[in-house]
């Protein structure tokens, strides 16, 4: 007997309803299992969503209907020290035209919404559910269902996309994906700050619905992550990145890098007077195209946050996009492979070629070796130590004759014991990874 | 609740302050089990610091945890060096629910 569901889609974030969306509309049977009470209320992100565009060509105008808060018309990259902060802010008015560039959302509604738009494409959506297990064949080679947590819970599919979040365990269980490594997952904790919306939008130089997107490195001492800030409608969304490894190793806890940074003298008065709204943690898939392993499987396709598919390139922390077109591309595939007729489901292979030739694979392949560069702790701790020692000395008037700037750079390196030339490769290699 | 080994000690309310704001449904089968005997063969103890929600605290030489205020994010699980620590989702609608109030 075939099954009652041509496809069944393991979690209703942005990739689940993005890949139910897209085969709804091609007219399959469609099944989207949510654990939480509704779409949302498991998910956190920053968050900031970069998939206009994306978004845009699936649903047109989606901003007119979905709970958006804020375009992102600037991004501002900080530098800090325990004492300073160097800034590179960018704003532009291209950013503020439609289709846009990016956006500011808060999760829960805006997933809600996301999942809502699967729903009148015609997927069932079944919340309060979780998925413990996939269901396989006979031989054990190929995925025919999931297994729920309800009684007599197994539903049966031609195909099973798992979109099931960061902690994959469906991916694992099917052994697409190694164990859960501390060297490769990062916490995330996050607040939600709310603030009178004319003192916010004044704070930040913000104008009607435009918003501002900011990210830290460095002044997290011990820790191999970030911080960022980002506005809200009527809140600020703030928090701190840290590989899980450094919490570790620094025996730092989450919450107290949370607390530092939001009394970091260049952070505290953008935070002033808000009060603390809700309170969130997440982890997130670091390791880019290396830590992604196999997407599929006979039967299987795993997208979003549980493929690892995030891009983590110091300029660029990107997840959502990553998801809605990893889900599109499975959406399609199940839709390519069950119009052929006949089981389907055996050969996905598919799946992983579109992600290869659009941006999903293609960008994480192109910056595959940015994380652990990233990561490393002379772009965490050395050169923003040092860039902020030379520009003290630079900015820094005192009634005695002053020195030029390569004077300064070369005592500040001699300073932290390196030289012109290791200066040197060392950008390099930040130019051969990020820019080449 | 004793305090985080190696943090201040305003940590405990660092933490409770910020779980008030977080709704839960709470489960009254915990989904997270750990195998405490292991944890005495363990000097590090991550599991302290590294929780979000600070759940696991120290009871003399003993760890104990609570699963109510969990904010399901998994780093316990991930953090533990002997696997100690069996982490589920909790059941269905229960568990943490988000908001971004």
């Amino acid at each position: 007997m075939a099954p009652k569901y041509d496809v069944v889609v393991v979690g209703a974030g942005p990739a689940g309803s993005a890949a139910a969306l897209t085969a709804a509309r091609a007219g399959l049977a469609v099944l989207l299992i949510e654990r939480g009470a509704y779409p949302g209320a498991k998910n956190v992100s920053g968050a900031a969503f970069y998939g206009s565009r994306l978004l845009h060509q699936l649903i047109p105008e989606f901003w007119k209907q979905a709970p958006v808060e804020r375009y992102v018309s600037r991004r501002v990259l900080n530098v800090l020290t325990e004492t300073d902060q160097i800034a590179l802010s960018f704003r532009s008015e291209s950013f503020t035209e439609p289709p846009y560039n990016a956006w500011t959302v808060l999760r829960p509604r805006f997933d809600r919404w996301l999942a809502s738009e699967a729903v009148r494409a015609g997927a069932t959506l079944l919340t309060d559910t979780v998925v413990d297990g996939l269901l396989w064949d006979p031989s054990n080679r190929q995925v025919v269902g999931v297994k729920t947590r309800r009684p007599n819970g197994d539903i049966e599919a031609s195909v099973v996309i798992a979109c099931d979040g960061v902690n994959a365990f469906l991916a694992r269980e099917a052994g697409l994906r190694p164990p859960a490594d501390p060297h490769q997952l990062a916490l995330g904790v996050k607040e939600v700050i709310a603030l009178d919306r004319a003192q916010l939008e004044d704070r930040f130089h913000l104008v009607g619905q435009e918003g501002v997107v900011q990210e830290y490195l460095g002044g997290l001492p011990g820790i191999r992550g970030g911080a960022f800030l980002y506005t809200n409608r009527e809140s600020l969304s703030i928090g701190v990145i840290a590989q899980i490894a450094s919490l570790i190793e620094s025996r730092q806890a989450p919450y107290t890098l949370l607390e530092r940074f939001k009394t970091h003298p260049a952070v505290a008065p953008l935070v002033r007077g808000g009060v603390v709204v809700e309170y969130a943690a997440h982890m997130i898939p670091e390791a880019g195209y290396d830590g992604i392993g196999e997407v599929w499987c006979p039967g299987l396709m795993v997208a979003g946050d549980a493929a690892g598919l995030v891009l983590n390139a110091g300029i660029y922390l990107e997840g959502m996009n990553f998801a809605i077109g990893s889900g599109i591309a499975a959406g399609e595939t199940a839709a390519a492979v069950l119009a052929q007729g006949g089981p389907g489901g055996q050969n996905l292979r598919r799946y992983r070629e579109l992600l290869e030739e659009r941006f999903v694979l293609a960008d994480l392949r192109r910056y595959r070796k940015a994380p652990s560069l990233v990561m490393a702790p002379e772009w965490q701790e050395t050169y923003p130590e040092l860039a902020a020692e030379v520009l003290r000395a630079v900015f820094t008037v005192h009634p005695t004759p002053r020195a030029k700037a390569g004077a300064i750079v070369g005592e500040v390196l001699r300073r932290h014991g390196r030289s012109w030339w290791q200066a040197g490769r060392d950008l390099w290699r930040l130019w051969r990874v990020l820019g080449r | 609740m004793d305090p985080v080994a190696g943090e201040p000690p305003e940590s405990a309310a660092l933490v409770a302050d910020r779980l008030e704001t977080v709704k839960f449904r709470v489960d009254s089968e915990p989904h997270i089990r750990v195998d405490t005997t292991r944890c005495q063969g363990c000097e590090l103890k991550p599991c302290l610091w590294v929780c979000p929600a600070q759940l696991f605290t120290l009871s003399g030489e003993e760890v104990l945890f609570s699963y109510e205020g969990c904010l399901e994010c998994g780093t316990c699980y991930v953090a533990c060096g002997l696997k100690a620590i069996s982490w589920q989702y909790p059941r269905g609608g229960y568990g943490v629910m988000f908001r971004d109030a």
